[in-house]
């Protein structure tokens, strides 16, 4: 396998960082920190990237225009935004510039609108306005007739929440950097200058530590400081995906009026032309336990139609939950700590796939200002990612794709092969569904089931199949 | 973009469009084109284990592959134009066909189009069931493919969920393939299908569970185990390595469905006139995508009715006014 540690050089090489925890914000971690000239190493110790809080979230790409003025995660939010839509292009990255409404459903909830729009105008979203109910419907016609009143927010986007965060990766490997999967830290030691740490595949040196454990941050600090600043209270949030024919219903992220816990229920369409309903906000003890709720389900169904009445005439092609890695702050934990060469990037919510770029250059100022310094890379590498959004040409359309195997998503032998080869080969079934959204679609595998085991056959950890005997 | 033409293309070669197709040669048809996504034409038959397929057709017994080689070699003998490989991804309003290949995006434009896309089982996520979600939890189409089309088996000690006919296919063709169900479980108080066919189960030692419900899927990676709710109510914990959902089909209509056609929201099958035409007059519909419970036979004799009134069409003697039926 690529990323065996003991069949390759990590062993006796010193890094100049380590990124612990390959979710959107390690990944784009990475990226940065790369692409500055740093030498980088990244551990996961799951069987692939992405199997934390990053692989459920609702793939919208925020202005922050609810977030509180003045905090961090605002100042990330925004940053993140910008440099999403710098580098969109390049990396052949999608945007679904839909806009959202936030839908108030009563009068009291009317009258929370003005603060909505004050604090957008605060975070310099300007471009907020009020909708009446008759401008809203006008607008959305497959809303409920109830809505009330709204603000719409025109810059609040959906983008890819899986090809994105696999293109930062990706992007800094091809540029220089080191990822290792299924390896986790076990122990870690500070001495003159340098971290040395044990993982579950060998020792590893590194300079400087960014802790990215998302759902594992707090146990993570434990470990390498003695005592964490902040505690990771696990929040799941279960989602339903209706088929494609339902994202005809709305154009904009219908946004519910939010409360202190939650931006709660969203209804949107998603980058890949679907349409999700989601998520829930439910505090837990696990910190892996992504296991979905028939009840909760039908609630969350019930809303949905509730919210658009057509839906009740439309199919559910998915489920599927996600952990929020939250906090007993309300905004981010990113804190550096100087003496010990660590960075800490702890209790990043549902705003992480667009803070990301945010966040990465923030603690890279971070880090400058502990004392490090490096040569920027002159000439970059740009990866090479097939993109599964509907609004990018997608890979069904050219010669050459070896045909499609996974109809309902239309995704090519091509497109599967890809996934299973090169640095971040996947190795799990769900690793490949992230990659290709193969089985995801409404018949969920009925007919390309067989197909995919044989692809894959001595290519995942778990196989799909065995041969008969 | 490469761009072709036909006089009727069908999208699905199944038995029923294979039917449809060499039925339209006889009758004179000069240039069907038959669209099968899949490198094989047949359809759901070829990867059937239960017999007996091709009664009707050919007078004998045959198993479902022996049936959809026989049906797509007369196909062929008649002249019809089998494009395998080939993904129809929309329907324009005057039967202008987008096509997908290994060549990329292709069009093909029929004067008329008949729709045999057929059905499928309705999977997990579709009955909004608890619990986790590892892999294992499949379809019987789904297990049926990988057992007899690439001989390899997902898990040994499945749950099988349902107790329509289709699973007691799944239940042969797992153990055919050397797996041991388990458990058949029933939310209903008696078998959906023929009473006594659970007694095969049962004699081969897979309990035949009704009034029970399944309530929630166990296992991170890999399926551990499922809870049921037993009829006193009270909770059990049965270990098994996957999930199989049956029946509870469905028509795939979704080309119909996003080319606007009318579709009824009860079956998810297009709403058809008296001649079998959807809401758009250029496309019709047949065999399982217009009601999903029919067997492969049923769908070839349909296709030969249907064969009939596309060629009446063809020549203009169909009305041009559609007016949904109940049929």
């Amino acid at each position: 396998m690529p990323d065996d540690p003991s069949s390759d050089r990590i062993a006796g090489e010193e890094f100049d960082v380590v990124v612990i925890g390959s979710g959107v914000v390690g990944c784009a971690m990475a990226r940065r920190f790369t692409l500055e000239g740093a030498r980088v190493l990244v551990l996961e110790k799951a069987a692939d990237i992405l199997d934390g809080a990053s692989k459920g979230n609702s793939a919208i790409l925020h202005t922050g225009f609810d977030a509180e003025p003045g905090s961090l995660e605002q100042h990330c939010i925004q940053a993140g935004y910008e440099e999403y839509l710098q580098v969109k292009d390049e990396l052949n990255l999608p945007v679904l510039e839909s806009g959202a409404l936030v839908v108030a459903w009563n009068a009291a909830e009317a009258e929370m609108l003005g603060g909505i729009v004050d604090k957008a105008r605060a975070n310099s979203v300007r471009d907020v306005q009020h909708l009446s109910s008759a401008q809203l419907l006008v607008k959305e016609p497959g809303l409920s007739k109830k809505a009330f009143a709204a603000v719409e927010v025109p810059r609040e986007f959906v983008i890819d929440p899986w090809t994105t965060p696999y293109t930062y990766l990706l992007q800094a490997i091809e540029n220089g950097a080191t990822v290792k999967r299924d390896t986790a830290v076990i122990d870690a030691d500070f001495a003159a200058g340098l971290w040395q740490i044990e993982t579950n595949r060998g020792k590893i040196t590194a300079r400087t530590v960014i802790n990215c454990a998302g759902l594992y941050g707090d146990l993570l600090e434990q470990k390498l400081l003695g005592q964490s600043a902040f505690e990771i209270r696990p929040r799941k949030g279960q989602f339903l995906v209706f088929d494609k024919s339902a994202s005809r219903l709305i154009d904009s992220i219908i946004l519910p009026v939010p409360n202190e816990i939650t931006k709660g229920i969203v209804v949107c369409r998603t980058i890949f032309g679907n349409l999700l309903v989601g998520p829930t906000a439910e505090e837990q003890q696990s910190r892996d336990d992504a296991s979905v709720d028939a009840n909760t389900l039908q609630a969350l169904h019930n809303k949905g139609v509730e919210i658009i009445p057509e839906l009740a005439n439309h199919s559910v092609t998915a489920t599927y939950a996600g952990i929020r890695p939250a906090t007993e702050f309300k905004d981010y934990c990113i804190q550096p700590y100087a003496e010990q060469n660590y960075i800490s990037v702890g209790g990043i919510r549902s705003t992480g796939l667009t803070a990301a770029l945010g966040i990465a250059s923030h603690v890279f100022r971070l880090y400058q200002a502990m004392g490090n310094s490096h040569n920027q890379i002159d000439n970059f590498v740009v990866p090479d990612v097939l993109p599964l959004a509907e609004s990018l040409e997608r890979n069904w359309s050219k010669p050459g794709n070896g045909g499609i195997v996974c109809h309902c998503e239309l995704v090519t032998r091509h497109e599967i092969e890809q996934a299973l080869s090169g640095p971040l080969a996947a190795n799990s079934l769900a690793g490949l569904k992230r990659r290709t959204r193969a089985t995801m679609g409404r018949c969920q595998g009925f007919y390309c089931s067989a197909e995919l085991s044989e692809m894959c056959a001595n290519r995942l950890q778990i196989p799909l199949s065995e041969p008969l005997t | 973009m490469k761009s072709t033409q036909c006089q009727v293309a069908i999208i699905g070669a199944g038995p029923g469009g294979l039917s449809i197709a060499t039925e339209l040669k006889k009758l004179g048809v000069d240039h069907v084109a038959l669209l099968e996504r899949e490198s094989t034409a047949g359809g759901i038959p070829r990867h059937c284990g239960h017999s007996p397929f091709g009664m009707r057709e050919f007078r004998r017994v045959l198993s479902g592959a022996e049936y959809t080689r026989r049906l797509t070699a007369q196909a062929e003998k008649a002249g019809v134009e089998i494009r395998l490989a080939t993904t129809v991804t929309e329907l324009g309003q005057c039967g202008e066909l987008s096509l997908s290949t290994n060549e990329g995006r292709q069009q093909l434009k029929a004067e008329r189009v008949v729709i045999c896309s057929g059905a499928r089982e309705k999977p997990r996520a579709a009955r909004l069931v608890s619990g986790a979600r590892p892999q294992a939890v499949m379809t019987t189409g789904a297990l049926q493919s990988m057992i007899y089309l690439k001989q390899q088996r997902p898990c040994k000690r499945p749950v099988i969920i349902g107790s329509e006919m289709v699973a007691f296919s799944a239940f042969l063709s797992c153990r055919h393939a050397g797996m041991k169900p388990v458990a058949m479980i029933e939310a209903g108080p008696v078998v959906s299908w023929w009473r006594l066919a659970a007694l095969l189960p049962r004699l081969l030692g897979t309990p035949v569970l009704t009034n029970t419900s399944l309530e929630a899927i166990e296992g991170k990676d890999k399926v551990r185990a499922v809870m049921l709710k037993r009829p006193s109510g009270e909770l059990a914990t049965i270990d098994c390595d996957g999930v199989i959902f049956t029946g509870q089909f469905i028509g795939e209509s979704t080309l119909a469905t996003m080319a606007g056609f009318a579709i009824d929201t009860v079956t998810n099958s297009p709403l058809v006139d008296a001649y079998g035409r959807c809401s758009n007059i250029n496309y019709f519909a047949s065999g399982n995508l217009r009601y999903p419970l029919k067997t492969a036979g049923q769908c070839w004799r349909e296709g030969r009715d249907m064969a009939s009134l596309v060629k009446a069409s063809l020549d203009g003697k169909l009305p041009d006014r559609w007016a949904q039926t109940n049929a």
